[in-house]
């Protein structure tokens, strides 16, 4: 309860200044900090008040409030929510129907958990993709840039960060769709397909679009091992490769792991890039597409638990790896 | 169980009620549509009534321009708010907000009026009380999808049919039948366009209404399940030729222009678009099997906090003038035939398109409408609702 009083305290000085400083106001002043200073738990308490509140609130609350409604039905004759708990979103998403029975053959060709699998491997791709890209140019800007070429290669990989999202999309949509500049590139050599509205269009823009997310975590975990180890692995006659294998990797693997969690997230969470440049599903397309076209916000929440799940486990892994202490 | 045959029941005792109410509402002829004995009244415009200074209206984008909603709020001081839905589940959704105390009206399509109406969320309105009405198109006079036993629910606003538009530098000869758009075996699989959105389905009920009489199929919009499979069969074999969906116009005018999409369904605007873009050489046609369509209607919520302001309106957009300007802008057909001679004149070439007062066209256009339990024949309710609709779609689209 000492909360309010100290989010009042600053504001108190200021008002007696304008009005009449009167002794016993500036002893209250004086009160609350004396008794801040001697309990630094309510101090840290008051500190931390608003973004504390501000996460339970906004963001638990939600999150939990999903959570419950995936247990509730919808009335699909009047579309309104019936809160009554059940466990028939989950069975709809494992077979496909609330009325299939679950086998072997209706969970695998369940269209959830197609959406599901269809999903986790673009988020896959997209992350290895991105890591392999990301290594040699965080290693080149780490190790050997110049110390002037450095910040202007670091400028250069967020740079695409100071334009709008939806416009970089935009921009891939005409990069790949039909006689768009891929396809006079691919033409060029001798490969005639477009790439246009397909998931290979998807998996391009997304790998694009995240890959400064996955440079700057490797940049500063390159960064932090030592030259003299890599000279040490040297002197005792490893190749480079080996030098690379044996030493850097073990070194930077946190940070290859946090910039997979952010490539892997983003991927997982984003619907707007297969509307524009795809065609098919993802899980953020079916839960759109779940509120807004069948207004089955049960399902839809129930859904919406899938890539939780999966974030948790990746999560786990990644702790188990050591990821936070490179983030 | 117990609780779907009771909202069975409470759907059954709707449509008593909304029967009781239909003699009425068809033989009020000139008068002042007033229902008594407890079913709802009919609502009549009445051109002295002061409006009440507001209108909230939800509509699709472009059916609320400056150019003719200033002169209607100039004209009865109803200051116009409008809320744009993007499909037809949104607009349903935004009626339904507080009550459907929130919004006056909507111009809602096929596809949602009769989910409206059967929840009691639009109000009947007695038609004759607005002067163009007569000038209506006969097939709009009272369609199933905006009048049930008799009894109208709003005025008629836009329709159009859906195409089939291709691209003639590509398919070649011209296309009679949409079976490029559905056979597994279509020449011009990969670079295939579809609606996206449950109603297509419809689409796909059209072909095999056609092509596999054996089904039984007699109204697009009324499936039993085992029709409804076939439908759905038929679009996961498409699925596979689609090079993407359009779910918004301008998607189907960028893959054409891109040689991405070459054939597929379409509004008569994406033609229009596409025409006076001239980057790609397309044309249409309605196939052997026909085509479905769209008609919008201006409806009027049961709560409507200004009614008075949503009958005015109703009766602006019914006038030739307004319809002519609508009709040019969006790219649509207008329902009242007295805006035809204006229309044609200034479209020219393009009028053919728009079929305007073709009565002997539009009665071959199945018109979107909502997909209920009730086939509205012999066969009762062993149809399948909307719902098992949106459910297909996501088979269909998610595989």
């Amino acid at each position: 309860m000492g909360i309010p009083g100290a989010r009042r305290a600053p504001g108190i000085p200021d008002e007696t200044m304008a009005s009449v400083a009167t002794a016993g106001e500036r002893t209250l002043v004086r009160r609350v900090s004396a008794m801040l200073f001697r309990h630094p738990k309510t101090k840290l308490a008051a500190l931390l008040a608003a973004p504390l509140g501000w996460l339970i609130v906004v963001y638990l609350a939600s999150l939990s409030l999903m959570l419950v409604t995936a247990f509730w039905r919808l009335n699909e004759l009047s579309s309104q929510i019936e809160r009554v708990w059940g466990l028939q979103n989950f069975h709809t998403l494992l077979t496909g129907a609330q009325t299939t029975p679950i086998t072997l053959s209706s969970v695998v060709h369940s269209v959830y958990t197609v959406i599901t699998f269809r999903t986790l491997g673009i988020a896959v791709a997209v992350t290895l993709t991105d890591l392999t890209l990301a290594f040699p140019i965080a290693y080149y800007a780490a190790r050997l840039a110049s110390s002037r070429l450095r910040p202007i290669l670091l400028l250069a990989v967020t740079m695409p960060l100071w334009s709008n999202y939806l416009v970089r999309v935009f921009a891939w949509r005409i990069i790949t769709s039909g006689d768009g500049p891929l396809q006079s590139l691919m033409r060029l050599v001798g490969v005639h397909y477009s790439v246009g509205a397909s998931n290979w269009a998807v998996w391009l823009t997304f790998c694009y679009l995240w890959l400064p997310f996955a440079i700057l975590p490797i940049y500063a975990a390159i960064e932090r091992v030592p030259g003299s180890l890599l000279e040490a692995s040297s002197d005792l006659g490893a190749h480079g490769w080996m030098t690379f294998r044996r030493v850097v990797v073990p070194l930077i693997l946190p940070g290859l792991v946090a910039a997979s969690i952010f490539t892997f997230s983003l991927t997982l969470g984003d619907y707007i890039t297969p509307v524009l440049v795809g065609k098919q599903f993802f899980i953020g397309n079916a839960i759109y597409n779940l509120v807004g076209l069948a207004s089955n916000l049960p399902l839809a929440a129930a859904f919406a638990t899938v890539p939780v799940v999966i974030m948790a486990i990746y999560l786990t892994v990644a702790r188990r790896l050591g990821a936070f202490e490179a983030l | 169980m117990r609780r779907v045959r009771g909202a069975f029941a409470i759907v059954a005792v709707l449509a008593l009620v909304a029967a009781a109410c239909g003699g009425k509402g068809s033989s009020a002829g000139g008068g002042g549509g007033g229902g008594g004995g407890g079913a709802p009244k009919a609502f009549s415009y009445d051109p002295s009534a002061q409006g009440e200074g507001q209108l909230s209206l939800i509509a699709w984008p472009g059916y609320t321009q400056k150019a003719w909603v200033k002169p209607f709020e100039n004209e009865t001081g109803c200051q116009v708010t409008v809320k744009y839905g993007n499909t037809s589940d949104e607009m349903v959704n935004l009626m339904r907000q507080q009550g459907g105390t929130l919004y006056d009206g909507v111009s809602a399509s096929g596809d949602a009026t009769n989910r409206l109406i059967a929840n009691g969320d639009v109000a009947p309105i007695n038609v004759n009380s607005f002067p163009e009405y007569p000038d209506v198109m006969q097939s709009l006079q009272a369609p199933a999808h905006n009048t049930v036993d008799g009894v109208h629910y709003g005025v008629p606003y836009m329709w159009g049919p859906n195409i089939l538009m291709f691209n003639t530098d590509v398919v070649k000869p011209a296309p009679t039948s949409w079976n490029v758009v559905f056979e597994a075996n279509s020449p011009y699989a990969g670079k295939i366009t579809a609606y996206d959105s449950p109603i297509y389905i419809a689409d796909a009920a059209m072909y095999l209404m056609a092509h596999q009489p054996g089904l039984g199929i007699t109204d697009p919009y009324e499936l039993t399940s085992d029709q409804l499979n076939a439908a759905v069969d038929l679009l996961k074999t498409q699925s596979g030729m689609i090079k993407k969906y359009w779910a918004v116009y301008t998607d189907e005018i960028d893959g054409f222009e891109s040689g991405d999409m070459v054939v597929g369904t379409a509004w008569p605007v994406n033609q229009s678009i596409l025409e006076s873009d001239n980057k790609v050489p397309v044309a249409s046609v309605i196939p052997s099997e026909g085509v479905t369509g769209w008609a919008d209607t201006w409806m009027m919520s049961s709560h409507a906090p200004h009614p008075i302001c949503m009958l005015k309106w109703m009766e602006y957009t019914l006038r030739p003038e307004v319809q002519t300007a609508v009709a040019e802008y969006y790219g649509a057909t207008p329902s009242n035939t007295a805006s035809c001679p204006q229309l044609n004149k200034d479209l020219g070439a393009d009028a053919a398109n728009y079929h305007c007062g073709d009565d002997a066209f539009l009665s071959k256009v199945f018109l979107w409408k909502t997909p209920l339990s009730d086939c509205g024949d012999s066969r009762g309710e062993t149809c399948v609702d909307y719902s098992a609709w949106t459910n297909a779609w996501t088979q269909i689209r998610g595989a």
